[in-house]
């Protein structure tokens, strides 16, 4: 497996991995978003296709982590359309969103703070588990077998990740780059189909930087999951994505292939003009 | 030496996910329910056995209930006595107007009606959240110690609301003595809290702990917030019931409604803040820890003042150290006695070499 | 109907006491995020220390009992100790706890709530003591002579403290820079260091206030029924009131306030016979409940999203 993982980072980085990308999964139609007074996003139409790696950036504030709530229902947008796997909708709802196989880490990092590593990962397989209360309650037969079915998955899982050595400590006693590694661990582990990641990579060192995009290749290429990834080092985003979204101010004002991005005066301009 | 989890290699996930992984715990468990069910029946006194044994075990029972609900699900609640008085109330209404019923049916059907009530007083939490909480169950609290007032169908026209509860038969042996007593009051919450143990180590209580840390997450991940709410809802205002119902039936023999008010309520919220929040152990800790303090208080300023004690001291000086303690385990250790009792067994597991 | 207007009137009256111990809460949570559920306790505590001082001073010092001397040296006196026990409470109990979860803090002033309780009484005894403001508690002739309703004159004195004291509290916040500060705080911490003044004196400062304003409700409320255990359970009664006016709005306390007060005088009058009476224990609670499934966010509160 590791022989495996250096290949296909290789592969990455010298060509685009269009190989395996299908149709259309998700489309996302004139979505407008305020709070209150404030509009995070202003008709924003983009759409992600089957297998690909698709990254929204953009300056803090643009409304990119707003995107990645309408497309899995945590915030109900005021216009605009969602088509999800054919299914068209006024706006998702996050039950539903996880049910259809959609999960996703958060830019703030949202784990069950009073749980061990394990539990919080096992959490993740909760939509697969079928037993009852009362059925927990004996905690034998079925509902026994199922914990452990479950616990073998979760353990793959962790093998994945290389967390083996914490898994039974809690997490808010973990550094930041593990919490981070461990909230992946809890989207994987519902096997989802889109998953999307919130700044999956701020405040780590170089080192974790490195891990985290190592694993969110191998998540691409062995599961085949489409990636909805926002991320601020464009160094990474250039290099793993197939398709870029650019926001700013809740405004769609780029949308390509990273080359295409980069060589946009719109993008540029919003990029010098925020960061000096 | 001896508390060791050396050379005890897990070979299965089974045998990782069992309560008690390391041997030693296990056979200390042995031990203790061995002390509690043979050992302490021949020993203790009826004074011990009807004065202390039984109530710390209800009060367990109950902290558990509540343990569930607040510990776990994170939803505080001032209403627990109101959830004990419906389940005394009802099993007593089972049993008086069902012939032929059942004690041991009594008492479930008891939890359920409590149940269910907790439902319906848990459903604003679908919408509100912490201390808005806090109020919709001291809501909870008043109505239902006034409905049991109010309406004279509950206590079977006593006057107001007392009700004496019947003698406790089961396959026609009858649980008369202190000693029967307790070893039925035992048993039950022995069971019970097995079974508690097994829903907070399952998807059920998963589900319960996530809502309580991350609700947004916990809903992104496909838990049911609503869910997991009103099942810690009914599950612990079951057990809220079942220890109220023992609490007539077991322990006081005569209660009324008025006895179930807002200060057992506290005093079921401290025994898990003592105890710890969001351990099972720990509602055994906090019940034994609340129910012995005032009688060593007791004893010790009878000791102090030997017989001339000024009036109302002993009750301030309960307030004050009830108080006290509640502030100072939330400071210094928010997770009670069940955490210290953690680290008590960690220190044994490396003595005598503690690095 | 006058009967009518007699029952809203007294439900106004009393609403309005609730208004101002509400405001106490309101103080304390929009400054430092806590939910003080002492606030009842820290008005059980004022009254009982202003009447134990009332009972003492003149042996201590020779003075007439019933001057305004005494009365006045007992009020500062109370004050001062309401002004220590906030600052204490806020260093030894509040300070360790930041950043812990707001269900954290509310149970860490329940057990304030025991430790004052226990505190007041061991000081000052548990006897209930009757305490005289000097306003009778009849009924205003004019409104009598003029309406053909019964209006107490201790109720409407009790009423005009109140409404001066959520008046200048008001002026409090709008106009000194303390004020400022502390609605700053509410909004964001950091935006509150920029003013200059320490978090922590701020804090120290709302314990104080809120502290003085439990010293006027303690001393108008145990005129009205004594001064008794009884007292913590005003904070009881401002539960409701913060849940329909928003726990960080000053004039929601005060709208609450009026509404619990006037409708569950009402029930119980026009409702209570239908039932068996004594409605009034439960009923702000279960119409605050009502209240909070049509608009949990409060009466002057704003609908607020978890930012993820
Ligand atoms: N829950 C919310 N309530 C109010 N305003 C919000 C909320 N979430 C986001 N916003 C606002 O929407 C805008 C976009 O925010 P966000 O999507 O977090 O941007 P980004 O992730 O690109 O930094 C910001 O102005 C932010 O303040
Ligand atoms: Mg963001």
């Amino acid at each position: 497996m590791m022989m495996n993982d250096m290949a296909s980072l290789g592969d990455t980085q010298t060509q685009a991995p269009d190989r395996h990308i299908g149709d259309v999964i998700l489309d996302l139609q004139g979505i407008s978003l305020s709070f209150g007074g404030v509009k995070a996003l202003t008709n924003i139409s983009f759409d992600v296709r089957e297998h690909e790696i698709r990254s929204i950036i953009g300056p803090n504030g643009a409304g990119k982590s707003s995107m990645l709530n309408v497309i899995n229902g945590v915030y109900r947008p005021q216009e605009g359309e969602i088509t999800f796997h054919g299914k068209v909708r006024k706006d998702m709802d996050p039950h539903r969103a996880a049910t259809q196989g959609i999960a996703r880490t958060f830019q703030n990092i949202a784990l069950f703070k009073g749980m061990s590593v394990l539990d919080n990962i096992m959490t993740g397989r909760n939509l697969k588990m079928k037993c009852n209360l009362f059925e927990h309650a004996l905690y034998w037969g079925r509902a026994q077998k199922e914990e452990i079915e479950h616990r073998k998955k979760v353990e793959e899982v962790i093998d994945f990740l290389e967390i083996q050595s914490i898994r039974k400590t809690p997490v808010g006693r973990l550094p930041y780059g593990l919490q981070k590694r461990v909230e992946l661990g809890r989207a994987l582990a519902a096997e989802p189909t889109l998953l999307l990641l919130d700044e999956p990579m701020a405040g780590m060192n170089v080192e974790e930087k490195q891990d985290m995009c190592r694993f969110i290749l191998d998540v691409n290429d062995q599961f085949g999951t489409t990636i909805v990834l926002i991320e601020h080092d464009m160094g990474v985003v250039m290099d793993i994505s197939d398709r870029v979204v650019v926001l700013d101010y809740g405004k769609k004002i780029g949308d390509g292939v990273p080359d295409e991005v980069k060589n946009n005066p719109e993008v540029i301009a919003a990029y010098l003009g925020t960061s000096h | 030496m001896l508390y060791r989890e050396a050379g005890q290699f897990k070979a299965s996930y089974q045998e990782d996910q069992q309560i008690f992984p390391i041997r030693q715990d296990k056979l200390g468990f042995i031990a203790i329910l061995g002390f509690f069910f043979v050992v302490l029946p021949l020993i203790a006194s009826e004074y011990w056995l009807q004065a202390i044994l039984i109530p710390v075990l209800i009060f367990s029972l109950a902290a558990i209930g509540l343990n569930i609900l607040t510990g776990y699900a994170g939803q505080l609640s001032l209403g627990s006595a109101a959830f004990m008085a419906v389940g005394a109330f009802g099993a007593y209404n089972f049993i008086l107007r069902i012939d032929g019923m059942p004690f041991i049916v009594a008492l479930l059907l008891g939890g359920l009606c409590a149940a269910a009530v907790g439902v319906a007083f848990g459903l604003p939490s679908l919408r509100i959240k912490g201390f808005y909480l806090a109020v919709a169950t001291l809501a909870a609290q008043f109505f239902i110690v006034w409905a049991l007032v109010k309406f004279p169908w509950f206590s079977n026209n006593s006057s107001s609301g007392v009700i004496t509860a019947q003698h406790v038969e089961i396959l026609g042996f009858a649980f008369d003595t202190p000693v029967l007593k307790y070893l039925l009051t035992l048993a039950i919450v022995a069971v019970l809290a097995l079974v508690a143990k097994n829903l907070v180590r399952s998807t059920t209580g998963r589900g319960w702990m996530a809502v309580r840390d991350m609700d947004v997450a916990a809903e992104v991940i496909g838990i049911r917030p609503m869910r997991a709410k009103l099942t810690a809802f009914a599950v612990s205002s079951f057990y809220c019931g079942v220890a109220g119902a023992l609490y007539a039936y077991t322990y006081l023999g005569t209660v009324e409604p008025e006895g179930f008010n807002l200060d057992l309520s506290f005093k079921i919220l401290f025994m898990i803040i003592i105890g710890g929040v969001g351990s099972i152990m720990g509602s055994f800790l906090g019940a034994a820890f609340i129910v012995l303090l005032p009688i060593f208080l007791n004893v010790a300023m009878h000791a102090l003042f030997a017989g001339s004690m000024p009036a109302g001291l002993g009750s301030n000086l309960e307030l004050i150290i009830f108080g006290g303690l509640i502030i100072f385990f939330l400071i210094v250790e928010p997770h009670g006695l069940a955490r210290l009792w953690q680290i008590g067994k960690e220190k044994m597991r490396l003595w005598p070499f503690p690095h | 109907m006058g009967f009518f207007f007699e029952v809203l009137i007294g439900g106004l009256l009393s609403g309005v006491l609730y208004a101002l111990v509400a405001l106490g809460f309101v103080l304390i949570y929009k400054a430092s995020g806590v939910f003080n559920f002492a606030q009842g306790a820290m008005v059980f505590f004022a009254a009982l220390t202003f009447v134990g001082f009332r009972e003492v001073l003149p042996g201590w010092t020779g003075l007439e009992a019933d001057g305004n001397f005494v009365f006045w040296l007992a009020f500062v006196l109370a004050l001062a100790s309401m002004v220590v026990l906030g600052i204490l409470t806020e260093k030894i109990v509040l300070r360790p706890l930041v950043n812990q979860p707001h269900i954290t803090l509310f149970m860490a002033t329940i057990g304030l709530t025991f430790l004052i309780e226990g505190i007041a009484q061991g000081i000052w005894g548990a006897n209930v003591r009757g305490l005289d403001l000097g306003i009778a508690d009849e009924p205003v002739e004019w409104i009598m002579e003029s309406a053909d309703i019964l209006v107490s004159k201790f109720d409407l004195f009790a009423a005009t403290i109140a409404g001066a004291l959520v008046a200048s509290l008001a002026l409090f916040f709008q106009y000194t820079k303390v004020g400022r500060a502390l609605r700053a705080v509410a909004d964001d911490h950091q935006a509150a260091l920029s003013i200059g003044i320490p978090l922590q004196h701020i804090w120290a400062i709302v314990w104080a206030v809120a502290g003085f304003v439990a010293l006027v409700a303690g001393l108008i409320w145990g005129a009205r029924s004594g001064v008794q255990f009884a007292l913590t359970f005003t904070a009881l009664k401002a539960l409701p009131v913060l849940i329909l006016g928003g726990f960080t709005s000053v004039p929601g306390a005060i709208v609450g306030g009026l509404i619990i007060g006037a409708s569950e005088k009402l029930a119980e009058v026009f409702i209570g016979p239908f039932v068996g009476g004594g409605i009034e224990g439960w009923f702000p609670y279960v119409l605050a409940l009502a209240f909070l499934l049509v608009r949990p966010e409060g009466l002057f509160g704003e609908r607020h999203i978890d930012r993820v």
